[in-house]
């Protein structure tokens, strides 16, 4: 027990602030924080669905539980399921033997609901495209709240479009539900 | 590559020679069908050499390969979705679910890419396992954690596993008929997003195919520095799936020390690279990358401090109680079963199988790097967790030794264009295992047939029985010890 002691003492807290240098990402975090607190009660419930990616984007997605990144000390979790979830998370070009569970999965979720479609792949498609195995983008499939481009996306990336989800003009609308 | 062999058999010829391959101790490395002509390929492991078995077909069937080597079962059943020839009894589709007829074939060259085809039935027939108290779980495809999809059907009495079937395929992405509608250098950056984990292996098994098919060679210089690359790609996922094994054994505290590592490491990366997983660094003709000094004394330095971080978290994670009981005698992988199911990589060599591409002689750059095989007997979750700590140690010290030693040259010559028609195979030894790539060039600097290979086809059957007589809750422990790709084998 004394080595762990000394090995989480020792590493301290590498936790990098919630607010970016990059002053865009700053300000959504404020925005966030107020959002939060209004319509989740501090929390968002995050569930993750891969529709088709080379599973790079999930490495990504991975890392934002790290403790550089520590996605859950901002009040952002990831749920097993999408009846606890407030955003759906999608990677990948929709295959289409994934279309199906993917529909479901967001017809599972409660109202309000936010998708957020993240790297090449689930903003246009990317390199796989559309094929007789694949949709090609999210938006083919879902209503997508936000896509964040890259590949894959670096964390900070992918938290910046999850945050700027909850503060999208659909939602921030005093008479959206 | 020299070392290949390429053979024609015919229909009444194929089963005899692919016994005679296994009687010499050989294996199946990956099996794929072509149109124009119909053929099948069998690309086949020996202790020296690879050999390309091609069987030309009349008739769109071949006789049964996994009467031979088990693990060709669902590479026909892919083949039989893709191209519509038959080969062994379980008529079930793999890859297609409902989103072609089983009547269309849409690797054929005359189906156009990029086009839907009419969709087709879903419904798929699971093995039923009848008796007392037995009941179905199903799971999948989407899981509860963050993984790729697939389905998993357990069979169970109580909290025991009887029986486990996979069925994949979810995402099936249409890669190879992709790869006909590329340019040679396009392709590339294809074949490096087969499997995002394994990045450098593919972008590096399709450069080595393409080189072999135009005859061209790359600097020392370059095969040093994807060497540095491909020991980088494994140690960072080493790392990540330690801490993963810690968190799902109950040592969350693990989780959080390895996942610290593999960012600070996949932030060097970034810094030195250009890409924290090293997409695209591998290139056809070389690398695009370069190390000068100053590059190379901050890769030593984090090599310092990464060295001496997980000698302490192995001597943690191998004094915890906890996790130990958990790991050790779980998911029991028998050496005997790995060697009969073809097992490869990482898994192979947990349970005392000695295989691993990069020792092989006369594989640029590491028979001048002299890897060690990092193995043990055990077969269990224990043993892939022991496996992966020697992997880091060894990886560490070539790194150290490229570093040192790395000759001066080119970065990146050119390819050229290969003539139509020429063949080329790539094989390297990735972090989960082999990974074989077989190109076949066209006209005017295309892909005419590109089929990838990524060791998860032998492994997760493996996994199948390696569960067997363990509880369900072991589960995803297990499975983690073998972390398989989806997207390389759903392809």
């Amino acid at each position: 027990m004394h080595k762990i002691l000394r090995r989480i003492v020792r590493a301290g807290i590498v936790t990098e602030p919630a607010r970016s240098p990059d002053p865009a990402l700053r300000m959504l975090s404020q925005r966030l924080d107020a959002r939060i607190l209004e319509h989740l009660g501090r929390a968002l419930a995050v569930r993750h669905v891969d529709a088709g990616s080379c599973n790079g984007c999930e490495l990504e997605i991975h890392a934002l539980g790290n403790p550089y990144y520590n996605l859950e000390g901002l009040g952002i979790k990831f749920v097993a399921s999408p009846r606890h979830a407030d955003l759906l998370l999608v990677t990948g070009p929709v295959s289409r033997n994934m279309e199906q569970a993917l529909r479901q999965t967001y017809q599972a979720m409660p109202e309000p609901k936010l998708v957020v479609a993240v790297g090449d792949c689930g903003c246009t498609g990317g390199i796989f495209g559309e094929s007789y195995a694949s949709r090609g983008r999210v938006s083919n499939v879902l209503p997508v709240d936000v896509a964040v481009p890259g590949c894959p996306p670096e964390p900070a990336a992918i938290l910046q479009a999850i945050l700027t989800a909850v503060t999208s003009d659909r939602r921030s609308s005093p008479a959206s539900p | 590559m020299s070392l290949l062999e390429r053979r024609c058999v015919d229909a009444a010829g194929w089963i005899p020679a692919l016994l005679s391959v296994k009687q010499d101790g050989g294996r199946l490395g990956a099996l794929w069908g072509s149109d124009e002509p119909f053929a099948v390929h069998a690309l086949l492991v020996l202790h020296e050499r690879l050999l390309c078995l091609d069987l030309a077909l009349d008739e769109p069937s071949f006789p049964d390969a996994s009467t031979v080597f088990p693990a060709a079962a669902r590479m026909q059943r892919a083949i039989r979705d893709l191209l519509g020839f038959r080969a062994g009894d379980d008529e079930r589709g793999w890859l297609r679910h409902g989103a072609w007829r089983g009547d269309a074939f849409p690797l054929r060259r005359q189906v156009p890419a990029g086009t839907a085809l009419p969709s087709g039935d879903a419904r798929y027939a699971f093995v039923p396992v009848e008796g007392e108290g037995v009941h179905e779980i199903p799971v999948g495809p989407v899981h509860a954690g963050i993984i790729e999809p697939g389905h998993f059907r357990f069979s169970v009495v109580g909290e025991r596993v009887l029986r486990l079937e996979q069925r994949l395929g979810y995402v099936h992405k249409g890669i190879e008929k992709r790869f006909e509608s590329m340019s040679l250098s396009e392709a590339a950056r294809l074949a490096g997003r087969i499997s995002g984990d394994s990045t450098v292996a593919f972008a590096w098994a399709y450069a080595m195919a393409l080189e072999s098919a135009a005859g061209v060679q790359p600097s020392r210089r370059a095969l040093w520095l994807r060497a540095l690359l491909l020991e980088r790609e494994r140690i960072a996922n080493h790392l990540g799936d330690l801490g993963y094994l810690g968190n799902d054994g109950g040592l969350a505290f693990g989780l959080a020390q390895f996942s610290r590592l593999k960012e600070d490491l996949l932030r060097l990366n970034a810094q030195l690279f250009g890409h924290r997983y090293l997409m695209d660094r591998v290139a056809p003709g070389g690398v695009t990358i370069d190390v000068d000094s100053a590059a190379s004394e901050l890769l030593l330095l984090e090599a310092r401090r990464l060295e001496e971080e997980v000698l302490a978290l192995r001597a943690i994670y191998y004094d915890h109680p906890g996790l130990q009981d958990r790991c050790i005698n779980c998911g029991r992988l028998e050496p005997r079963l790995a060697a009969e199911l073809g097992v490869v990589g990482l898994a192979a060599r947990a349970s005392g199988i000695a295989l691993d591409a990069r020792v092989f002689p006369g594989l640029a750059p590491y028979d001048e790097l002299g890897p060690g095989l990092c193995a043990n007997r055990n077969g269990d979750v224990a043993a892939r967790i022991v496996v992966r700590f020697e992997e880091i140690f060894e990886s560490l010290r070539l790194q150290k030794r490229i570093l040192a030693a790395i000759p001066e040259g080119e970065t990146k010559v050119p390819v050229g264009e290969p003539r139509a028609g020429a063949f080329g195979v790539g094989w390297i030894e990735g972090w989960r295992g082999e990974i074989l790539v077989a190109l076949e060039t066209g006209a005017a600097g295309r892909v005419h047939r590109c089929h990838a290979h990524d060791p998860s086809w032998q492994n997760w059957p493996a996994l199948e029985h390696a569960v067997l007589g363990n509880i369900v809750p072991d589960f995803p422990l297990i499975n983690k010890s073998f972390n398989l790709s989806y997207s390389g084998v759903d392809l």
